[in-house]
C-alpha cells in the first residue's frame, strides 16, 4: 500500500562542494539595503523636493547632473545595487515558491536576462550620455 | 467534645461545566481511499480538558479508526504535534478553556501524511541526523570531568529544550515548498552543539549549515518561534548560527 502514499519530499542535499555563495548573497542584501536607503532617499529628495521638485526636471537638468562624475557614480551605484538587490530578492522568492526544477530554471533565466539587460542599458546611458544630442 | 465550626453560608464554588465542541478532523486512509475527507465529531469538553483528551474521547467512544500519535500526553515526548485551528501545537498542551467551540485539526504540514494525523517523520529526522547532533571531540580522552561555567552553559541552554516534535519545521513556509531545507529543528539542534564549549565539531556543523539548503534559506518569519511548544527562541538561534558563519567565530 505504500505506493498510494503522497510522494515523500526528495531531499537532494549535500552533494555540492563547499561554497559561501549563499552567505555572500545574504550579506550583500544587508549591505546594499543600507546603502540604498541613503542613495534612494537622497535621490528622491533631490528629484522631488529640493528647489521646486519634479517641475524643474528636464533634459538640461539631467545633462547638468551627469556632467559631474559624483552624480554619475551615485546613479551608477544606485542602478547596480538596486538591480542586484532586487534580482537576488526575486531569486529567493523563486527558490521559495517554485516546485518544479524546470519552472525554477526558466523563471530564473528570465529574471537574469531582464536584469542583465537593464543593468547594461543603464550603465551604457550613464557613460555615453551626450548633452549635445539635439 | 469537639466544637464543630458552623459552616458559613456562602455560594458553593461552581463545578466547571462541560460544553459541546465541534471537532473537525482531516481524515485520510490510503488503505481505503486516496481521498481526503473531513469528518466532524461532537464531544463534550471540560475547560480542563486538553485537545488530546477530545481526540482520545473520539477514538474511544465514537470512531475507533481515528489515528494519531501520542505517547506521554504531557508535553515531553513530542509525538502529538498537529495543526489545531491553523497553528502547530502539541494536542496535549492545549487546554480547552482557551479554545473556541469549533476545532479544526489537521496533520502537521510539509511531511507526507501516512494516515489521518500521522505523518512520515523520516525527512525531518534525516535533516536532524545530518547536522551531527552528538558531542564531537578530538584528542585525548579527558582524565577528569569537563567543567563548564554558567555563562558557557547559558549560550546554548535554550536549544537543549527541543523535543523534536517537528512543530517548528512544519510551520516554516520555506520548508513547505522546499522539503530539502534543513528546517528550524535541525538548526536548533546544531546550535545546541555549536555553542557548547565542550564540543569541537562546530566547524563541521557550520559548514553543513552553510549549504544552499542551510541557514541562509531562513526568512525570519518567526513561525517556528511561535509554534515551539517549549518556547525556544528558534529564530534567534538561527540568527546566531548565521552570525557564527559570517564572522567564522563561535
Amino acid at each position: 500500500m505504500t505506493n498510494l502514499l503522497e510522494a515523500p519530499r526528495s531531499p537532494q542535499r549535500r552533494t555540492r562542494g563547499r561554497t559561501n555563495t549563499e552567505l555572500y548573497a545574504w550579506l550583500f542584501m544587508r549591505v546594499s539595503g543600507v546603502l540604498l536607503v541613503v542613495l534612494v532617499l537622497g535621490h528622491l529628495f533631490i528629484m522631488n523636493i529640493l528647489d521646486g521638485g519634479v517641475q524643474r526636471i528636464n533634459f538640461g537638468f539631467v545633462a547638468g547632473r551627469w556632467a559631474s562624475p559624483f552624480w554619475q557614480v551615485w546613479d551608477l551605484l544606485m542602478l547596480w545595487l538596486a538591480q542586484i538587490h532586487g534580482t537576488n530578492g526575486l531569486r529567493t522568492i523563486i527558490n521559495d515558491y517554485t516546485r518544479k526544477d524546470q519552472t525554477r530554471f526558466w523563471l530564473k533565466m528570465a529574471l537574469y536576462t531582464a536584469s542583465a539587460l537593464v543593468i547594461a542599458l543603464g550603465t551604457l546611458v550613464i557613460f555615453t550620455f551626450d548633452p549635445n544630442i539635439h | 467534645m469537639t466544637a464543630v465550626q458552623e459552616r458559613s453560608v456562602s455560594t458553593p464554588t461552581e463545578a466547571p461545566k462541560s460544553r459541546p465542541i465541534e471537532v473537525k478532523i482531516r481524515r485520510y486512509n490510503p488503505e481505503i481511499s486516496d481521498e481526503v475527507t473531513w469528518v466532524t465529531y461532537t464531544v463534550d469538553a471540560f475547560p480542563t480538558d486538553r485537545v488530546l483528551n477530545l481526540l482520545m474521547k473520539i477514538k474511544g467512544e465514537q470512531d475507533g479508526t481515528l489515528t494519531f500519535r501520542r505517547s506521554c500526553a504531557h508535553g515531553v515526548c513530542g509525538s502529538d504535534a498537529m495543526r489545531i485551528n491553523g497553528v502547530n501545537r502539541l494536542a496535549c498542551k492545549v487546554l480547552m478553556k482557551d479554545m473556541p467551540d469549533k476545532l479544526t485539526i489537521e496533520p502537521i504540514k510539509g511531511l507526507p501524511v501516512e494516515k489521518d494525523l500521522i505523518v512520515d517523520m523520516e525527512p525531518f529526522f534525516e535533516a536532524f541526523r545530518a547536522v551531527k547532533p552528538f558531542l564531537i571531540t578530538h584528542g585525548n580522552e579527558p582524565s577528569k570531568e569537563w567543567l563548564q561555567s554558567q555563562a558557557d552553559r547559558d549560550r546554548f541552554d535554550d536549544t537543549t529544550k527541543c523535543i523534536l516534535c517537528a512543530a517548528c519545521t512544519t510551520s516554516c513556509p520555506v520548508f513547505w515548498t522546499d522539503g530539502s531545507y534543513f528546517g528550524p529543528a535541525a538548526i536548533v539542534n546544531a546550535h545546541r552543539f555549536i555553542f557548547d564549549s565542550r564540543d569541537q565539531g562546530a566547524e563541521e556543523r557550520l559548514e553543513i549549515l552553510n549549504d544552499r539548503e542551510g541557514v541562509w534559506r531562513c526568512r525570519t518569519t518567526f513561525n517556528c518561534t511561535e509554534a515551539c511548544p517549549r518556547g525556544i527562541q528558534i529564530t534567534k538561534a538561527i540568527q546566531e548560527v548565521k552570525q557564527a558563519l559570517l564572522f567564522r567565530r563561535v
